[in-house]
């Protein structure tokens, strides 16, 4: 029923009491101007924004929020009122994105009051502009008919009030966002897509959540939203903005369908003499026709103590889920629980100069010793609370550490740091595991607490070790040359975890290093011959790689569309494909860029991922062409960075390298059982 | 409980109550005959603002579904209601133990997002319940209780170790809680 328009196309609208949602994904501003026949705006009493939000037959939202609802009542409006402009501005407070080309694009319906869609429209093609007009409602007739417009505006609000020939239009654009500042300190994120019953709750791949009711961000650009990730700061030079790290099962939903853990993944170590019996005469690829074993539970605590943690303690139809799901939820317990601490210090600090301040400006303070006594009280008050909030925080962080103590011991290969003793009794494993542990997320607050950060298997987007400078690094000891070795050798370490965790022949590892710069940290995976080939040099080997990996996905593409994926070549390779990059673009002519583009945009859902090693300087001559490319890849640092956000409060989190540690023998080793195993079979 | 009413949340064996639920309910409108589609949903809408010292800190309503410690949650928006025969259609779970410490009172509120007032709604109630033992501290009757929009409904405050519930049942008017910060203000 709803009618998807687009730029400039309109639609009849047939009730008076209407309601615009918008989703943009990140926190906008939603505004509507007022305009007369002739399309002017009389003036500021036109103009419904968050400082004002309410005019006769309208209202918005008083703060920048990512979703917002605006209620609309046409018959309500002034008789002179002939046009209603929909806006949306990006905040200017906050250090959010400034460019809408750096968020995803914004999305507005226009519903009845139930919800039922009217109209839709996803505002694309945006760049540099940090305003834009998404609809407009306009009187033709006696009717009332909406129209997208998707008007942008470089210069912001203050350009596109004066468009719309408001006089005053600079003045209002600095209310406005001064109204939308002050509502930023408290402001309201989107919820993290989540299942409503709370904590650790089972999240498959299969039943990737959808958005909320209250939420409607369409399917489309959902996965749009979790593309844009990491370069939000790089997009935005200057802006302190953090990108999120997907939730669980937060993938792109159309992407390939990932693998149901509950179907294939691995039958859990319990199975067996869990059920009682010596022979399980379950099917293992049936694991959903059979309850799963029960969880591991905690023993009932001790009165007055919390539960001794166990691992596996979360729901999930096999080990290997429950062991997923508890990792995130006690990323999101310790997300949560620094976000308390730090709320309560900060505004312990406030009342602090709050009471200071007072204390100032009370002329009976300098007299004698009141005043003195006065901001001891005050520094009383805010010790005691900043201890008090300590107290809960070091309550919660030993718990987790306790909890962290008995999951990490337990966890499978995939999941487990190279130091963890289960990488020495590697075996190449039959299923591909739910999920890949990419390094560890830790907060200052928690120095000893390391979450694993896991990614869904098969990669839903491309990596990229950065080998630019990072924030926290101090470049001083780190030079460039050894920056850019740092960066190879972690994107070896998480290329022989890929390999390694993959059944045998399941995975395809291709490497482009154009001028050999990257060979001697290459060494392991080329001496072990688990590489399809050599890596390729200059550009021809630049061009070859490419164009190969180019026609495959062109094949898997056709063969989908057409329905004939069985028909593909006896020949041809239906392994996982992974193309590492060195020294980007060092080798690449423009046509080998648009390749590079191509597979990074359609690669993944044909099973063509991308890891680049590369610094984004180096190919700063291509300008704002290849920011589609970064923003589309997971940023990883080879040292320890804080740049990746968690998905419900936005915290900075230090991320750091899953790394081999000095002097181990484990990658070899575990890589040389790979290439052993892809012999035996072919 | 009446208007005003206090009632401490420490439980009688000393121990005190360590969760508590903010329930609402009400019943959808009735089908309109022949055209039921057309038929005016009404949505309610419960949210709770935690303050310290007056401050509004974090909020969680039907866009901000859990505060950012996690202490408070809700359980996701119910745009229609239900059969209106006492069950929740959306309810507001609060972890007392972890609620932040600076975090002194948190108030709860109902909201029609609709627009109907509680005259037009049947059987709207909100009740707070110790989530521990499924006990009713205390229930409102909405419906027909006036020519207003929003309630609101309770608050929970530190007392000493523990925490006090006051209901308060004043009435609002506004579509969602921001519409009745004015109104809450002076409750604090």
């Amino acid at each position: 029923m709803t009618a998807e328009l687009v730029r400039g196309q309109n639609h009849p609208l047939s009730q008076a009491h209407l309601e615009i949602r918008v989703s943009a994904g990140t926190p906008v501003v939603a505004a509507a101007t007022l305009g007369d026949e002739g399309g002017t705006v009389r003036g500021v009493e036109w103009v419904a924004h968050p400082g004002t939000p309410t005019l006769p037959g309208l209202e918005v939202s008083r703060q920048a929020a990512a979703d917002h609802r605006l209620a609309v009542d046409l018959d309500a409006m002034p008789e002179a009122v002939h046009r209603v402009h929909v806006l949306l501005s990006l905040p200017q407070a906050g250090g959010g994105p400034v460019r809408f080309g750096a968020v995803a694009a914004p999305f507005v319906a226009v519903t009845g009051l139930d919800g039922s869609g009217v109209a839709s429209y996803t505002i694309t093609g945006l760049d540099s502009e940090s305003a834009v007009v998404a609809l407009e409602l306009y009187r033709r007739q006696g009717a009332w008919k909406v129209r997208a417009v998707g008007q942008g505006y470089a210069g912001g609000l203050a350009e596109l009030l004066t468009d719309q020939g408001l006089p005053q239009a600079r003045q209002l654009a600095s209310g406005i966002h001064e109204a939308v500042a002050q509502g930023l300190a408290r402001s309201v994120q989107a919820p993290p897509p989540r299942t409503a019953d709370g904590d650790r709750s089972r999240q498959t791949a299969a039943s990737a959540p959808g958005p909320d009711t209250s939420a409607p961000t369409p399917h489309g650009t959902q996965g749009h939203h979790n593309a844009v990730g990491p370069y939000t700061t790089h997009g935005a030079p200057g802006s302190p903005s953090v990108p999120p790290v997907a939730g669980p099962g937060a993938g792109d939903p159309s992407g390939p369908a990932p693998t149901d853990p509950s179907t294939s993944g691995p039958t859990p170590p319990s199975a067996g003499p869990a059920t009682g019996g010596p022979i399980d005469y379950s099917h293992p690829r049936r694991g959903t026709s059979a309850p799963p074993p029960p969880p591991p539970t905690a023993p009932p605590a001790a009165p007055g103590q919390p539960a001794q943690p166990v691992a596996g303690d979360a729901t999930g139809w096999s080990m290997e889920e429950r062991l997923y799901n508890q990792i995130w939820g006690m990323f999101e317990d310790l997300a949560r629980t620094t976000a308390a601490y730090r709320s309560a210090v900060d505004f312990a600090e406030s009342r602090l100069e709050k009471e200071i301040d007072q204390v100032l400006s009370d002329p009976r303070s300098r007299i004698g010793g009141q005043g003195d006594a006065a901001r001891e009280a005050a520094l009383a008050r805010q010790t005691q609370l900043v201890d008090q909030a300590r107290q809960a925080l070091d309550r919660d962080l030993a718990q987790l550490v306790a909890e962290s103590d008995v999951v990490e011991p337990a966890l499978p290969p995939a999941f487990a740091g190279w130091d963890n003793p289960v990488w020495h009794s590697y075996r190449v494993p039959m299923e591909i595991p739910m999920a890949l542990r990419l390094g560890d997320l830790g907060l200052p607050e928690s120095d000893r607490l390391r979450i694993p950060l896991l990614v869904r298997l098969p990669l839903e987007r491309g990596l990229w070790i950065d080998s630019g400078r990072t924030a926290m690094a101090d470049d001083a000891f780190v030079d460039t040359h050894e920056r850019r070795r740092l960066a190879v050798e972690s994107a070896v370490a998480h290329t022989a975890r890929l390999l390694a965790v993959y059944p045998a022949d399941e995975f395809t590892v291709h490497v482009i290093d154009p001028a050999g710069s990257g060979a001697q940290a290459l060494g392991p995976l080329v001496h072990t011959g688990v590489l399809a080939g050599p890596p390729a040099r200059g550009a021809a080997g630049v061009a070859d790689v490419l164009g190969r990996l180019t026609q495959r996905v062109d094949l898997v593409q056709m063969a989908l569309r057409g329905g004939v994926a069985d028909s593909l070549p006896p020949d041809f390779d239906t392994a996982q494909q992974l193309l590492v990059v060195n020294d980007f673009p060092h080798g690449f002519d423009d046509r080998a860029v648009t390749q590079l583009r191509y597979l990074a945009d359609e690669g993944p859902a044909v099973g063509v991922h991308l890891m680049m090693v590369a610094d984004r300087e180096d190919a700063a001559g291509y300008g704002p062409l290849l920011d589609p490319l970064w923003r589309s890849l997971l940023r990883l640092t080879p040292v320890p960075d804080d740049h990746l956000a968690d998905p419900w409060v936005g915290h900075a989190w230090t991320y750091e390298p899953a790394l081999v540690p000095p002097g181990s023998a484990v990658l070899e080793t575990v890589l040389r059982q790979v290439a052993a195993a892809r012999t035996k079979r072919s | 409980m009446t208007k005003g009413q206090a009632i401490s949340l420490q439980k009688n064996d000393g121990g005190s109550l360590t969760a508590v639920r903010m329930g609402l309910g009400w019943q959808a409108a009735p089908r309109r005959g022949l055209f039921g589609s057309r038929t005016r949903e009404i949505d309610l809408d419960a949210s709770a603002v935690l303050f310290a010292d007056k401050q509004p800190v974090d909020v969680v309503f039907f866009r901000h579904l859990v505060s950012d410690d996690g202490s408070v949650r809700h359980t996701g928006d119910n745009l229609v209601g239900g059969v209106g025969q006492g069950g929740d259609d959306e309810a507001i779970l609060v972890d007392l133990a972890r609620v932040p410490v600076h975090i002194d009172q948190i108030v709860f509120t109902v909201n029609s997002f609709t627009g109907q007032t509680f005259q037009e709604v049947q059987n709207a109630f909100c009740r707070l319940v110790d989530e521990t033992n499924g006990q009713e501290l205390a229930r409102y009757t909405l419906a027909g209780g006036g020519a207003y929009t929003a309630q609101v409904m309770a608050k929970v405050h530190r007392a000493g170790p523990g925490w006090t519930m006051t209901a308060l049942g004043t009435p609002a008017n506004g579509r969602t809680f921001q519409d009745l910060m004015p109104a809450i203000l002076p409750l604090l």
